[in-house]
């Protein structure tokens, strides 16, 4: 890996420039290598990151057929990874038109980066150099403990997707002094709407009481508000000592969970353990906004390149070259999805409409067709409006919010299907419906979601960790509920469950056709628990 | 050669014939001019449906962007590390957690390179996350468009069995790429190496050994080494004293008075061993007759494949293996790319098989230098109605071979075929069972059962 030569680099500075002049921002540092494909071989296991920890997994093949893109962020070839100064990664002999143009694309990524919120918890510091350190210290324990310190990468990387993004985004957005105590939390979240089921009206008005009580009080407001609640439910305060204890605040976190919680790791012998935990847990949330943003992300950078290019005074003659490798890139595809065809066009078709003025309230209680097609304030407020949409966003949002009938019909999209016909024994593709909802529904199911997997302290024999897999319509895959518990059971030094939904009708065979079969019947869902004790799996069905 | 096999088939229905036999042999006479030919090199490039239902995380940008394709991993690479991970496996099982490597895909059979299949490790890293595959209601999936047609319209048709791949892939059905066989039993290696010893392994013929060595203090030598051989040493001393005539009297030796000179110390030093092992020759003798088209094929060559793959891994260099392909004649193909490829056509004669292994062994005079195993798949069809040319055939073979496996993957109604009803009308299998095994699957028999096939074949 060197650096990219004089040239090149200058061509980049030339670049910065112009996308700072159109409104991009990001830091004045960059680091472009040059990279073999020897270099790729060794950095697409470590996801890009040139300074991830060793892990004897990188140097075999793993096999990717399930949970292909659930393991790791994504396909591991990124031109740039979000670290500080950011890096991107060239190839030696690419004509400067064509460097034009990825540094357009990089330079609006880098800009995503450093200006959408969900990267907050990456700005702070510089993740190769935090790398660096992990990997010294992991290479240090190995030289400690040796094998043991791979089992517990093994199984904490096997839980790595079981961390609470979100939560950890949501505290470093709320102000100091805004949380509400836990008791305040237990008592209006917990005991007043799962204990007690009181009628929506006695809710409010027990939040009004409050809010009275603060008003009245002030400082002593809730200790006041506490004091007649009290009076009504004398239980109160044994119910919420007996949960508050139990229940961890991160539910959904167990990595958290089991380096706060862990008998097994506080134990002296094992503390070691925690640096690792803390490592692959560090690792995974560094990620999880990358994945998270992955339409939104290649959407905004196509959209600058192709704008950018398209204006730069330096790349005249190669407008023909420019046209075919975009085109290359962002073209929809007949069938499939390509992520950063269908952002940029949202992008523009956001922009268009915000320039029109039609993101309101005025447009969109518009019935008339005729008069939505007219609909234009000429507000031109859309260079801001995308700017909005790429500080604020993630996937999830971008896609739910904006993909509409209007953008369907404007691009001839539609949900691609795909059948069994029976007779002639082919598969069928077909036009499904070119339905916005449809669509939509189909495009959020492609995302990324990891199970929603929390901890209940309350079930569960004593001393053991009680899992809680919330059913959204699909079952955890079954080959990997083992190997993945008994990792959790190490961690936890007892025995674990873990409570899931299964279909009851599976039928496959590793000899049908990769794709599956489709299946006329219903499956029904069952509610199954499975337990992990001393290594042993069990499993059995509960109502 | 096809006016042959009408002719005998003529015969065959003058002797009598069942109508239904007889409509499946002319069948199979229908594609016997077809040839079995070898796919075509160079593969057409994807289809506009290939990327249905492929993953919007699928794309990166330097494969994106540089219109580039992804670095291959070299196989030699990964082959490199192989030992190391297995023992690091041996490792994880004896630390108490299953098994984590497997071993038994298959890299390319690559043209012409004597047929090498390289065994390279793999794994999967676990996690907790949704199967995409098991969905509540269901048909092949969805995926997004873009483009004219109205609701309904089908826009593009792909045969079944070449779901997502190049048009003939698979096994029998010509094809280059992507032949992976993956096993989905973590044990697999680990049962592969518990049951996979050779059974009857003779020592003969130690022309060739293992390129592994043992170390060893065999060697002596004087004045120098690792470790003083005592007992030797003494010897030296006490022969020099005898010779110098300082042992006036040997029934009453003075130890203190003997004259030591440093050559006579005597050392053992570490010396490279040799290791010498009895080899291995294995045939793999195949049907591609037209009957064999589609799923049985696709068994056949499965269970050849781990058979074949893990005992080029467990022998390294002492297994050789030899490939024979045959329908109504048989024919020896020189790597396992032709062997595994090769179309499917033509009529069936079981016998012809096994009559050029049996010259093949004769010729080559195979018979004194290894250990003869042979494997035999076939859909259990044959022509040869009685097994009157087979049984003779096998017979002689079972007078040298070490075992003989036949795997039957089976059409239709169990027990039923041909090749199953000879050999066990023979009364071979019982009576040798050392030495012949059979194992009759049904077509749509999954890999465990495979790999069950294999120990009853192989046990």
């Amino acid at each position: 890996m060197e650096l990219i030569n004089q040239h090149t680099k200058r061509i980049m500075e030339g670049c910065k420039e112009r996308a700072r002049a159109a409104g991009l921002s990001f830091t004045d540092e960059s680091l472009e290598y040059v990279v073999t494909n020897r270099d790729l071989l060794e950095l697409s296991p470590k996801v890009m990151i040139p300074t991830l920890y060793d892990y004897w997994v990188h140097d075999v093949e793993v096999l990717r057929e399930k949970g292909k893109y659930e393991l790791y962020p994504h396909n591991p070839y990124e031109t740039v990874i979000n670290t500080r100064p950011p890096i991107s990664f060239y190839n030696d002999n690419n004509p400067d038109w064509l460097n034009v143009m990825i540094f357009y694309h990089v330079l609006a990524h880098i800009d995503f980066f450093q200006n959408n919120l969900y990267f907050r918890n990456t700005w702070d510091y510089d993740f190769t150099g935090q790398a660096l350190s992990d990997k010294r210290v992991i290479a240090k324990l190995r030289a400690e403990k040796g094998r043991w310190v791979d089992y517990v990468i093994e199984f904490a990387r096997g839980i790595d997707n079981l961390v609470d993004f979100h939560g950890d985004l949501a505290d470093l957005f709320t102000p100091s002094g805004a949380e509400c105590s836990s008791r305040l939390d237990y008592y209006f979240d917990v005991f007043l709407q799962a204990e007690k089921k009181v009628s929506v009206s006695d809710y409010i008005k027990e939040v009004g009481r409050y809010n009275d009580c603060l008003k009245e009080f002030g400082d002593q407001g809730e200790k006041t508000f506490f004091a007649e609640a009290e009076l009504r439910y004398p239980e109160l305060e044994a119910h919420f000592a007996r949960t508050g204890d139990a229940q961890p605040t991160r539910k959904r976190d167990l990595l958290r969970y089991l380096l706060d919680n862990s008998e097994f790791l506080a134990r002296d012998e094992n503390v070691w353990m925690r640096s690792i935990l803390e490592i692959v847990r560090k690792t995974s949330l560094f990620f999880q906004p990358q994945i998270r943003t992955k339409i939104l992300n290649e959407g905004w950078a196509s959209y600058w390149h192709e704008r950018l290019f398209l204006q730069d005074d330096r790349i005249k003659g190669h407008e023909v070259d420019f046209a075919r490798v975009h085109a290359g890139v962002t073209s929809m595809p007949r069938v499939g999805m390509n992520p950063y065809a269908l952002g940029m066009r949202l992008f523009s078709h956001i922009e268009e409409q915000a320039d029109k003025g039609r993101l309101s309230f005025a447009f969109q209680r518009l019935l008339d067709a005729d008069q939505r097609k007219k609909f234009d304030t000429g507000s031109a407020a859309g260079h801001d409006f995308i700017f909005r949409v790429r500080e604020n966003l993630c996937d999830y949002l971008f896609l739910k919010t904006y993909l509409d009938q209007e953008f369907l019909d404007r691009h001839k999209l539609f949900v691609a299907g795909k059948r069994l016909d029976q007779q002639r024994m082919v598969w069928q593709y077909y036009i499904k419906n070119r339905n916005a909802e449809e669509y939509q529904k189909m495009m959020l199911d492609s995302l990324y979601h990891p199970p929603v997997i929390t901890i209940d302290q309350t079930k569960g024999i004593e001393g053991s960790l009680y899992l809680n897999h919330a059913f959204e319509g699909k079952q955890l895959v079954r080959e990997y509920v083992a190997n993945t518990l008994m990792g959790i059971e190490y961690l936890w030094g007892s025995p674990v469950y873990l409570e899931t939904s299964e279909a009851e009708v599976v039928a496959s065979s590793p000899y049908a056709p990769r794709q599956e079969e489709p299946r006329d019947e219903e499956i029904t869902w069952q509610r199954v628990l499975y337990s992990m004790n001393e290594k042993i799996l069990s499993k059995k069905k509960i109502e | 050669m096809r006016n042959d096999l009408r002719t005998y088939l003529d015969e065959l229905k003058a002797r009598g014939l069942d109508a239904e036999r007889e409509a499946r042999m002319r069948a199979e006479l229908a594609t016997a001019s077809d040839g079995h030919a070898l796919p075509p090199v160079d593969l057409p490039q994807s289809n506009e449906l290939s990327r249905f239902g492929r993953s919007i995380y699928a794309d990166g940008d330097l494969l994106v962007l540089r219109q580039a394709v992804a670095p291959q991993i070299s196989a030699a690479a990964l082959a490199k590390s192989l030992d190391e991970l297995l023992e690091r496996d041996r490792q994880r099982e004896q630390d108490g957690f299953p098994r984590k490597i497997q071993i038994g895909k298959l890299v390319k059979p690559g043209r012409g390179r004597n047929g090498k299949v390289v065994v390279v490790p793999t794994t999967v890293e676990e996690k907790l996350f949704h199967d995409p595959t098991v969905r509540p209601s269901g048909e092949g999936g969805s995926s997004g468009g873009t483009g004219d047609g109205e609701d309904g319209e089908v826009i593009g048709e792909q045969p079944v069995r070449e779901e997502g791949e190049q048009p003939g892939t698979g096994p029998g059905q010509g094809g280059g790429e992507n032949h992976e066989l993956e096993s989905s039993a973590y044990d697999l290696g680990k049962s592969l190496a518990e049951k996979f010893q050779l059974p009857n392994l003779k020592d003969k013929g130690k022309k060739r050994s293992f390129t592994r060595y043992t170390y060893d203090l065999t060697d002596k030598n004087r004045g120098f080494g690792q470790v003083l051989d005592k007992k030797a040493t003494l010897r030296k001393i006490v022969e020099t004293n005898i010779a110098l005539g300082n042992l006036p009297d040997v029934s009453d030796i003075d130890p203190t008075r003997f004259l030591i000179a440093p050559h006579d110390k005597i050392y053992r030093v570490l010396s490279r061993e040799k290791d010498y092992e009895p080899q291995a020759m294995l045939f793999f003798l195949r049907d591609y007759s037209g009957s064999m088209a589609g799923k049985v094929t696709d068994l056949i060559v499965s269970q050849h494949v781990l058979i074949y793959s893990w005992l080029l891994f467990q022998y390294g260099g002492q297994a050789e293996s030899r490939f024979i392909l045959h329908d109504t004649e048989a024919k020896e193909v020189p790597d396992f790319y032709t062997y595994y490829n090769s179309r499917v056509a033509g009529g069936t004669q079981v016998s012809s098989a096994y009559q050029l292994v049996n010259e093949i062994v004769a010729r080559e005079n195979l018979e004194k230098d290894y250990n003869i195993y042979v494997f035999h798949g076939t859909d259990g069809d044959d022509w040869d109605e009685g097994g009157e040319k087979a049984i003779p055939e096998i017979r002689k073979m079972l007078s040298y071979v070490s075992r003989f496996g036949v795997t039957i993957a089976e059409h239709g109604q169990p027990g039923s075929t041909t090749v199953s009803r000879y050999l066990l009308g023979s009364g071979l299998l019982k009576d040798k069972p050392d030495l012949i095994r059979m194992d009759i699957m049904q077509e749509d028999a999954d890999e465990t059962r495979l790999i069950e096939g294999i120990k009853k074949l192989i046990s």
